[in-house]
C-alpha cells in the first residue's frame, strides 16, 4: 500500500489533501468533521482584521448539464471572533494531533502581525498561510492580492512574520499577476518556509439581462469576485509549475485551484506540489468526496510504484518544457475508428470552420462517417477533442521517431526562415481551399 | 402469433434471449456516470440492501478510477456483478434516485455497476487478500449467494471455510432460477470464479448434507456452521394430476431452461399458475422458447400479483397474456395433462371465492405451477434447537444472523423467506460478521 502521508515543510499530516482556507474552514465544527471523514489537514479561514461581509456572495458559472464548474465569490475573510477561532483551533488539535492545522492570516501593521503569529502558534496550530491572495475587497484596503501583487510590500511582510514566528510559514500567492515568479522569488528572500497558490482569479462571472446587474447581486448592484473551481485548475498548474520550476528554489508548494477529483490532485503533485488544498469541490459536495481522492490516489500510485508521495511530486516536469525545446520532427495525423463513429460531423465542421479542412465527408450516400484527409491533416487535435465517442479519435504518430530538431537547435544553427516565402516556413505549401470554395453549396 | 420462433441451436437462444443490460461502453459509462448528482446520504444507497456507496462507485467511474470503482462496490457486496443484472432496480436503487423527482431518468445504477465489476473480472484485478489464518473453521451449508458472500467475508478475517453444494456449480439460484435474458450463466460463473481465486475457500460440489449424522458430525469439525440452504422445490396446489409429465414446478422449469435450453419442450400452448416474479419469468422463457400462446392465470386480479410491474411487463412484451381472477378446479387428461378446468373468482373480505356457473376448461400442452417453494424445514428439524416461525424461515437474531442453536448461522432465502440475490449477499455477509463476533 502506498504511503499518503506527508511532511511538508515541517509539517505533518496524515495525507496530501488540505482543506483550503475558505467556508469549509469557518469553523472547528467543520474541521473535526472533515478530519473525522478523512482529510489530513486544514487551512483555517483566514483570521485577521474584522471585517463585515454582505450577502449575497457567491455565484457560478453553469456549463450544459454540469453545475458550478467555475465560482466566484465576494466574501472576505472571517468575520468570527479571533478569540473564538482561537479556542476552536486549540480544541480541533486536542482531538486530532497528527492532523495538520494551518492558521491562515492577514493583517496590516508589523505590530498586527506580530500579535497574530503568536496568537495562532499559541492556540496550537502547526504552521501559518499568509493570505497576500484575496482579489476583493481586502485589497482596496491594502492587504491581500494588494500586498501579493507587489513583490517588495511581500518580502517586507514575510520579514516581519519571520521575526516572531516558530512553526512554518507558507506564502499563498495570488494569481492576479502577470508573472506568479516574482512573489514566490520575494516570499523565498523574505524567508518562508513554503508557498501555496493559486488563491481565487479576479472575476465577474456573469450579469443578469433583466436586471443589468453582475452576479452576484447585492442589492442592485455588484462588484468583482475571486473566481475558481474545475475551471480555473489549467491557469493553477501552470502557475505551480512555473513556481516548481525557479532554478534552485526548494521550497515546497501546496498545490491549490479546482481540484476536484484524485486525477486533478495527481496533476498538481506531478506538477511539483508536495501538498494540495481544496475549496470549492467541498463547497460542492461535501466532505465525502476524500473518499475518492484517497482511494483513487492510492490506486494511482500503486500503478505507478509510487511509494510516497515525494517519489511522486515534480515527476511531470522533466517532461514540461518551453516552447522552443519541443522536437519539430514530431508528425501526428487523426484517425477515425469507422466502427465507432455515431456519424455527427462535428469533426467535419471542427476541422472545416474551426482548423485546416483536413477531414471530409462521403458523397451522399448513407453513410454519415467522416474521413480524414491526411496530407492536410497538421495533427491539431481539434477533431479528437469535439468528437464525443470515446476513444473514436486518435492521433497516430507518422514520422519515425529518429529525427529531432527544436527550435531552438534550428535558430542556434541558423536555420530558420526568415521570410514568409522561405522554404523554411511552417504553412508554406499547406493546401488550402480557394476562398470563393466556400460560396459553392453542397 | 408468437413473437418468438422456437430455437434449434445456440446462436437462436441467444437472440430469444438477448440481454436486457447489456454491458455499457466506455461512452456510455462516461456520459452515464457524469449525470449522477453525488447526493448526500444518498437515496439511491438507502435502498440498496446490500449498502453499496453507489455516488462514490459511480465518482470513480467518471474519473477513471475503474479498480476502485469496483472495489467500493464489492466492499459491500460480493456478488457486484450479478446484483448489477439482476437486482429489480427499478424498485431498489433506481426507483430512488433523485433525478426520479424532476422526471428526469434515474441513473442506471445497475448497468454502470456491471461496467466497473465486469472490468475487473475481465482483467482478473485483485481486489482482495484473505487473511493470516486464524486456526477457526466455518463450514458453509450452500454455494448460493448467501453462502457463497458468507465465505468471502470470513475470508477476510482469516477463517477456513468449507463450503458444502448439492449441486455441482456455484451460485444458487443465480445460475438455477434468475431469467437469462437477465445474466447469462457464463457471466455468473466468471465472477464465481473471481471471487474465489481472490477468496481462495473450498466448495465441495455434489455434497448435499442431509442426515443428522452429517451434521453432527459438521458440528464436531467446525468453529461455526452457516446455513444458506436457500428454499425447496415448488409447493403442491393439491389438485390431481400434478405429477404428470407435462406439469412442471415453474423453478424445476426454470432450472432446464437455464442449463439445456434446447432440450425443453413448451409445446404450442403453455398455462402458467401463480402471480409472482417466478411466474413473470416462466410465463416469459415459454414464449421466448416459441410457444404460440402463454396463458398466465392468476386467482386475483392484477393489482394483487405480488409480481413487480416491469416483470409483468417484460412478459406482456413477448406476448404473454395475462388472465386474471381464475382458480384451477381440476388438471384434464389422463396420461397427460390435456387442459385445465377454471372457475372465475370474485374477492370478498379478502379471499378469493368462486363465482358459481362460472367454470371453464382451457387446453394445453404445458402447465407450469408457479406456486411458490417449499420451505426446507425437513432438513432444519434434523438440527437440534433449530427453530423457524410459521412461514418456515428460520428464526435468528436480526444483529448476528444467529440461530436458535449458537453454532449454527443463517441468511438468504432459507431465512428472508426468499427475496432476491441481493439479499442474500448481505445476509450472508452480515452473518460472517457474526460468527467472526461469536467465535472472538
Ligand atoms: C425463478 C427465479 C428467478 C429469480 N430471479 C431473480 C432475479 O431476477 N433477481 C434477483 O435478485 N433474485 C432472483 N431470484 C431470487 C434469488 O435467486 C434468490 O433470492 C437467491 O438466490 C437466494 O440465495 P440463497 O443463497 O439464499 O439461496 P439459493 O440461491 O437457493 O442457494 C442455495 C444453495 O444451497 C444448496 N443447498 C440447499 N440445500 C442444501 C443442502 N442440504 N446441502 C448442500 N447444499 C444445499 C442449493 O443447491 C443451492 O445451491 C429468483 C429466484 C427464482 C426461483
Ligand atoms: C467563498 C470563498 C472564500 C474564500 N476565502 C478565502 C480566505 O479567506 N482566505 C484564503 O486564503 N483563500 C480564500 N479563498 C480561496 C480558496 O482558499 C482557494 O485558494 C481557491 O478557492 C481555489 O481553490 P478551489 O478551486 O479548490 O476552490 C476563498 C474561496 C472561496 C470560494
Ligand atoms: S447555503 Fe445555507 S447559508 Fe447559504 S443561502 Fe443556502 S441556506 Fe443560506
Ligand atoms: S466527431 Fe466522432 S462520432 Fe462524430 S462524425 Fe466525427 S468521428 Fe464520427
Ligand atoms: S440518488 Fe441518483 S443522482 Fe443521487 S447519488 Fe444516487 S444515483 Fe446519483
Amino acid at each position: 500500500m502506498p504511503d499518503l502521508s506527508i511532511n511538508f515543510a515541517g509539517i505533518k499530516a496524515p495525507n496530501p489533501f488540505w482543506l483550503a482556507s475558505a467556508p469549509p474552514t469557518n469553523t472547528g465544527y467543520q474541521i473535526m468533521k472533515a478530519f473525522d471523514a478523512g482529510w489530513g489537514g486544514a487551512v483555517w479561514k483566514t483570521l485577521g482584521v474584522p471585517v463585515v461581509n454582505v450577502s449575497s456572495r457567491y455565484a457560478a458559472v453553469n456549463h450544459k448539464g454540469h453545475r458550478m464548474v467555475g465560482f466566484n465569490n465576494i466574501e472576505l475573510i472571517t468575520d468570527r471572533p479571533l478569540a473564538d477561532n482561537l479556542r476552536e483551533i486549540e480544541e480541533v488539535k486536542k482531538y486530532f494531533p497528527d492532523h495538520a492545522v494551518i492558521a491562515s492570516l492577514m493583517v496590516e501593521t508589523r505590530d498586527e502581525w506580530h500579535q497574530i503569529v503568536k496568537d495562532a502558534e499559541n492556540a496550537g496550530a502547526d504552521g501559518l498561510e499568509l493570505n497576500f491572495g484575496c482579489p476583493h475587497g481586502m485589497c482596496e484596503r491594502g492587504m491581500g492580492s494588494a500586498v501579493g501583487q507587489e513583490p517588495n510590500v511581500l518580502r517586507t511582510i514575510v520579514e516581519w512574520v519571520m521575526e516572531v514566528a516558530t512553526k512554518p510559514v507558507i506564502v499563498k500567492l495570488t494569481p492576479n499577476i502577470t508573472d506568479v515568479t516574482l512573489p514566490a522569488i520575494a516570499a523565498k528572500e523574505g524567508g518562508a518556509n513554503a508557498i501555496s497558490l493559486i488563491n481565487t482569479i479576479q472575476s465577474v462571472i456573469g450579469v443578469n439581462l433583466d436586471s443589468l446587474v453582475p452576479y452576484p447581486v447585492v442589492d442592485g448592484a455588484s462588484t468583482n469576485g475571486g473566481y475558481c473551481g474545475p475551471a480555473v485548475k489549467p491557469i493553477a498548474l501552470n502557475m505551480v509549475k512555473n513556481c516548481a520550476q525557479i532554478p534552485d528554489y526548494n521550497l515546497p508548494i501546496s498545490g491549490i485551484g479546482g481540484i476536484e477529483n484524485w486525477r486533478d490532485a495527481a496533476e498538481h503533485i506531478l506538477l511539483g506540489a508536495s501538498s494540495v488544498q481544496i475549496c470549492t469541490a467541498v463547497m460542492h459536495y461535501g466532505f465525502g468526496i476524500i473518499r475518492d481522492l484517497k482511494s483513487g490516489l492510492e490506486g494511482y500510485m500503486e500503478e505507478k510504484g509510487f511509494e510516497t508521495i515525494n517519489d511522486m511530486v515534480g515527476k511531470a516536469l522533466p517532461q514540461t518544457k518551453t516552447w522552443e525545446n519541443l522536437n519539430l520532427k514530431y508528425k501526428v495525423v487523426a484517425s477515425i475508428d469507422e466502427d465507432k463513429c455515431i456519424g455527427c460531423q462535428l469533426c467535419y465542421t471542427a476541422c472545416d470552420d474551426g482548423a485546416h479542412q483536413a477531414i471530409g465527408l462521403v458523397g451522399d450516400g448513407d453513410s454519415r462517417k467522416p474521413y480524414i484527409i491526411d496530407e492536410n491533416c497538421v495533427g491539431c487535435n481539434l477533431c479528437s477533442l469535439v468528437c464525443p465517442v470515446e476513444e473514436c479519435i486518435t492521433m497516430e504518430r507518422r514520422d519515425d521517431g529518429k529525427e529531432h530538431i527544436t527550435w531552438k537547435e534550428r535558430s542556434d544553427n541558423d536555420d530558420v526562415p526568415t521570410t514568409f516565402n522561405d522554404d523554411r516556413a511552417g504553412g508554406k505549401g499547406h493546401w488550402v481551399p480557394q476562398p470563393t470554395d466556400a460560396l459553392k453549396k453542397k | 402469433m408468437a413473437e418468438h420462433k422456437r430455437p434449434t441451436n445456440q446462436e437462436e437462444v441467444d437472440a430469444n434471449f438477448a440481454q436486457l443490460h447489456p454491458l455499457m461502453n466506455t461512452s456510455e459509462a462516461y456520459y452515464e456516470s457524469s449525470r449522477c448528482l453525488y447526493c448526500y446520504d444518498a437515496p439511491c444507497v438507502q435502498a440498496c440492501p446490500s449498502d453499496i456507496d453507489i455516488p462514490l462507485f459511480i465518482r470513480q467511474i467518471n474519473n477513471q478510477n475503474l479498480k476502485g470503482s469496483a472495489k467500493t462496490i464489492y466492499e459491500s457486496n460480493y456478488f457486484g456483478n450479478v446484483c448489477g443484472k439482476v437486482c429489480p432496480t427499478e424498485v431498489l436503487c433506481e426507483g430512488a434516485c433523485v433525478h426520479n423527482h424532476q422526471s428526469v431518468k434515474p441513473i442506471e445504477i445497475g448497468r454502470l455497476q456491471s461496467y466497473a465489476t465486469t472490468k475487473a473480472i475481465k482483467k482478473d484485478s485483485k481486489l482482495f487478500t484473505p487473511a493470516k489464518s486464524n486456526g477457526k473453521k466455518v463450514a458453509v451449508i450452500g454455494a448460493g449467494p448467501a453462502g457463497i458472500s458468507c465465505a468471502c467475508e470470513l475470508r477476510l478475517h482469516g477463517y477456513e471455510v468449507d463450503i458444502f453444494e448439492a449441486k455441482d456449480q456455484p451460485s444458487g439460484l443465480s445460475l438455477y432460477g434468475c431469467a437469462p435474458y437477465k445474466i447469462t450463466n457464463q457471466e455468473i460463473l466468471e465472477e464465481m470464479a473471481y471471487l474465489q481465486k481472490q477468496f481462495d475457500f473450498n466448495i465441495k460440489y455434489d455434497s448435499p448434507i442431509r442426515t443428522a449424522e452429517q451434521l453432527k458430525r459438521l458440528e464436531s469439525q467446525y468453529d461455526a456452521i452457516f446455513l444458506g440452504i436457500g428454499l425447496g422445490d415448488t409447493s403442491s396446489i393439491r389438485l390431481k394430476g400434478e405429477d404428470m409429465e407435462n406439469c412442471v414446478g415453474a423453478t424445476e422449469f426454470i432450472e432446464q431452461v437455464k442449463l439445456d435450453p434446447l432440450s425443453v419442450k413448451v409445446g404450442k400452448k403453455v398455462i402458467v399458475i401463480g402471480g409472482g416474479n417466478t411466474a413473470m419469468d416462466a410465463a416469459s422463457e415459454c414464449a421466448r422458447l416459441g410457444a404460440e400462446q402463454v396463458i398466465l392465470a392468476y386467482r386475483r386480479d392484477k393489482e394483487a400479483m405480488r409480481a413487480y410491474d416491469f416483470e409483468y411487463d417484460l412478459a406482456k412484451n413477448v406476448g404473454v397474456q395475462g388472465w386474471f381472477n381464475l382458480q384451477p378446479l381440476e388438471f384434464l387428461g389422463t396420461d397427460t395433462i390435456e387442459g385445465v378446468r377454471f372457475i372465475r373468482t370474485m374477492i370478498e373480505n379478502g379471499n378469493a371465492k368462486g363465482i358459481p356457473d362460472s367454470e371453464f376448461n382451457e387446453s394445453c400442452d404445458l402447465l407450469i405451477l408457479a406456486t411458490g417453494q417449499n420451505k426446507q424445514v425437513d432438513f432444519l428439524q434434523k438440527i437440534s434447537d433449530m427453530k423457524w416461525d410459521k412461514k418456515g424461515r428460520i428464526e435468528i437474531d436480526p444483529e448476528s444472523r444467529q440461530t436458535s442453536n449458537p453454532k449454527y448461522f443463517a441468511g438468504g432465502d432459507a431465512a428472508n423467506g426468499g427475496a432476491e440475490v441481493v439479499n442474500a449477499s448481505a445476509e450472508g455477509k452480515a452473518a460472517a460478521k457474526g460468527i467472526h463476533t461469536f467465535l472472538n
